[in-house]
C-alpha cells in the first residue's frame, strides 16, 4: 500500500467517517426535525453563549498574543524564556485540570472566591468563569503563529523605518503588522476553532445550567444524556459546520498569502 | 564639521567593538570607513545613525549633540547592507514612506518620488515589489528611499557588498557622480580597499575597534601611518624588516651591487598587469607587479633565475 493510500484511509477512518455519521444521523428524518431541534430556546441560548464567549476571548488572545510574541522575539529581557515556555502550558495541560484550578481559585472557599463573593462578584457558574476558562485554553495559538514569522522578518525593516523618521507606533502599524498579518489571521482562526469546541474546562466552571450557563458543546452532552438524540446530533452538526467554516476561511487565506 | 564622533566606545558583552574612537567628517564629503570584519566600522556607522547607543563618548551631527537622540530625529538616511526593503510595499511606496509619514502634501510626495526614481534609474519600475528587482535595482531603491526625506547625512553600510563584481563597479561610479551632484555628506562602510580609494575623499582605516589612520586616498597609499595600514591598503611584501609594494620591486637578468638572486615560481597574467611570484636565495617568498610590456620584455618563464632590487621600502 502506498503512503498516500494509507494516509487517506487513516483520515477516512478517524475523521471523515465519524463526522459524516453525525451529519447523516442529524438529517436522518429530513430537515424538519433538525430545524426544530436547533431552534428550541435552550439550543439557541447555548449557541449565543458560545458565540459571546468566543467573540470576547478571541480578541483578548489576539492582542495579548501579538504583544507577547513581540516581547518574546524582540526584547532580550531576563524571564522571557520562562514566558515562552509558559505560553505552551494550555496545550500541554488537560482542560479538566484548568477547570479544576479555576474552581480552586474562585470557588467559595478558594483564594479569591471568598472575597469576590462577599463583594457580589460571581465568577464560577457564570459568564466570567467560562470566559476565563476559554481564554486560558485558547491562549497559545496566536503567539505560536506569530513568533516564527517575527523571527524570520528580523529587525532591519523596523530599523529602516526608524531612520526614515517613523515613530514606534507608526513602525508597528505600517511595517510590523502588515508583515505578520497572515500569521495573526491563522492564529485567530485556530483560536476561534478552539473556543467554539471548548468543553472540559468550561464544563467544570460553568455548572452547565440549561438556558443559563450551558454552551453548545455542553448542550450536546446534556441532550445526549437525556436521550434527545436528534437534539444532540443537530447541535453537533452546528458545531461541525462552524469548525468547517473557520477551516475554509483559513484555506482561502493561505491562498491569499501565497499570492502576495 | 557635519559629523563628529568623540571618544566613542561600545562593547557587546566582552567584545569591544569600538574603543575610544574619534572621527571628524567634513560637510559635503564622501568618507569611507575601511577595515576588516570585526574592526568596528559598521558599529560606528550605526552609532552615528542612532541604531546603537554608545557606552561612552558623544556624537554631533551638524553641530548638534545627538548622542541621546532617537534615530527618527537625526536627519540621517541609512542604507542597510541587505537594503531592508519593505517587502509588502511597491518600489514607489518604499520611496514614498519617509515623505508620507511626514504628512507631506500628496502632490509634493508624488513629484519627489518620481524625481528620485528617475535619479536612481528606476522610473517605470515603481509598481513592482522589491522581490521582483535585481540586487543592483534593490540597492538603488534603498538609496532613493533614504534620500527622499532630504537627510543631512547619508550613511551606507557595505553598499556594494551583496552585488556581483561588474554591477559593483558600475554602481560605484554612479554613486560617485550622484554624490558630486547632490553634495550630501556621505559615509560608507567597506572592507574593500580598492572601493575606498576609488570613491572616497577621505578614508578612515579601522582595526580592532580603533582608528588607525585618517587620510586622503593618495596619502593613505603613499604614507601609511603603520604596518596595519600599509598591509591593508594595497598588496605588500614583507622583506628584511621593511615593507615593499609589489610595483616597487624591479627585476633584471643581470646582477649588480644592489640586487639579490631569486627564482621565478609562477608568472600570472592578469590583463594589463603581470604578477611574478618569486623565491629569493635565502628562501624568502615575494611577488612583483609588472606591466604586461615590462614582463614581455623580460621574457620570464617559471623556473628562471632573476635579480631583484627594491626601489622603495618602508620601515615602521
Amino acid at each position: 500500500m502506498t503512503v498516500r493510500a494509507f494516509s487517506l484511509a487513516y483520515l477516512a477512518a478517524i475523521l471523515v467517517a465519524p463526522v459524516s455519521l453525525i451529519f447523516w444521523r442529524a438529517f436522518e428524518h429530513g430537515r424538519q426535525p433538525f430545524w426544530a431541534a436547533i431552534s428550541n430556546p435552550t439550543a439557541v441560548h447555548a449557541l449565543k453563549l458560545t458565540l459571546e464567549i468566543t467573540l470576547v476571548a478571541v480578541p483578548l488572545n489576539t492582542v495579548f498574543g501579538v504583544l507577547c510574541a513581540i516581547a518574546i522575539v524582540r526584547h532580550r529581557v531576563p524571564g522571557m524564556g520562562l514566558v515562552n515556555a509558559l505560553v505552551d502550558l494550555p496545550l500541554a495541560l488537560s482542560p479538566v485540570v484548568v477547570g479544576l484550578a479555576l474552581y480552586l481559585l474562585y470557588g467559595r472557599s478558594g483564594w479569591f472566591g471568598g472575597w469576590l463573593n462577599a463583594h457580589g462578584l460571581r465568577i464560577l457558574f457564570a459568564y466570567p468563569g467560562m470566559l476565563l476558562a476559554t481564554t486560558f485554553v485558547s491562549l497559545p495559538f496566536v503567539v505560536r503563529e506569530v513568533v516564527p514569522v517575527l523571527r524570520e522578518i528580523g529587525t532591519e525593516q523596523e530599523q529602516a523605518a526608524a531612520t526614515l523618521g517613523a515613530s514606534a507606533l507608526t513602525t508597528f502599524r505600517r511595517i510590523t503588522l502588515p508583515a505578520i498579518r497572515w500569521a495573526v489571521a491563522y492564529g485567530v482562526v485556530l483560536t476561534t476553532a478552539r473556543c467554539l469546541g471548548e468543553f472540559g474546562a468550561v464544563a467544570i466552571v460553568s455548572g452547565g445550567i440549561a438556558g443559563r450557563t450551558q454552551t453548545l458543546t455542553q448542550y450536546v452532552q446534556a441532550s445526549y444524556e437525556n436521550f434527545d438524540q436528534t437534539g444532540a446530533y443537530a447541535a453537533s452538526v452546528l458545531l461541525a459546520a462552524l469548525a468547517i467554516l473557520t477551516l475554509l476561511l483559513m484555506t482561502v487565506m493561505r491562498r491569499g498569502d501565497r499570492s502576495s | 564639521m557635519a559629523i563628529e564622533a568623540r571618544s566613542v566606545s561600545k562593547k557587546f558583552g566582552d567584545f569591544a567593538a569600538l574603543e575610544d574612537v574619534s572621527v571628524d567628517v567634513a560637510s559635503g564629503s564622501l568618507t569611507a570607513l575601511l577595515g576588516p570584519s570585526g574592526s568596528g566600522k559598521s558599529t560606528l556607522l550605526r552609532v552615528i545613525a542612532g541604531l546603537e547607543v554608545p557606552d561612552s563618548g558623544d556624537v554631533f551631527i551638524s553641530g548638534r549633540e545627538a548622542t541621546a537622540l532617537a534615530p527618527q530625529k537625526r536627519g540621517v538616511g541609512f542604507v542597510f547592507q541587505h537594503y531592508a526593503p519593505f517587502t509588502h510595499m511597491t518600489v514607489w511606496e518604499n520611496v514614498a514612506f519617509g515623505l508620507k509619514i511626514r504628512k507631506r502634501p500628496k502632490d509634493a510626495v508624488r513629484a519627489r518620488v518620481d524625481e528620485l526614481l528617475e535619479l536612481v534609474q528606476l522610473a517605470g519600475l515603481g509598481k513592482r515589489y522589491p522581490s521582483q528587482l535585481s540586487g543592483g535595482q534593490r540597492q538603488r531603491m534603498a538609496l532613493a528611499r533614504a534620500l527622499a526625506p532630504e537627510p543631512e547625512v547619508l550613511l551606507l553600510d557595505e553598499p556594494f557588498g551583496a552585488l556581483d563584481a561588474r554591477v559593483r563597479i558600475e554602481l560605484r561610479e554612479w554613486l560617485r557622480r550622484l554624490h558630486d551632484e547632490m553634495h550630501v555628506t556621505t559615509i560608507f562602510v567597506t572592507h574593500d580597499q580598492e572601493e575606498a580609494l576609488e570613491l572616497a575623499d577621505s578614508v578612515v582605516v579601522m582595526n580592532k575597534g580603533r582608528v588607525e589612520q585618517v587620510a586622503g586616498p593618495r596619502q593613505l597609499y603613499d604614507e601609511p601611518a603603520n604596518e596595519f595600514v600599509m598591509s591593508f591598503v594595497g598588496p605588500v611584501n614583507r622583506l628584511d624588516d621593511g615593507w615593499v609594494r609589489p610595483h616597487d620591486i624591479e627585476l633584471r637578468h643581470e646582477a649588480n651591487g644592489s640586487t639579490r638572486e631569486a627564482q621565478v615560481l609562477r608568472v600570472v597574467r592578469l590583463g594589463f598587469e603581470t604578477r611574478i611570484e618569486l623565491e629569493r636565495d635565502d628562501g624568502e617568498r615575494l611577488h612583483a607587479q609588472l606591466t604586461r610590456d615590462e614582463a614581455d620584455e623580460l621574457e620570464l618563464r617559471d623556473g628562471d633565475i632573476v635579480y631583484v632590487r627594491t626601489r622603495k621600502s618602508r620601515r615602521f
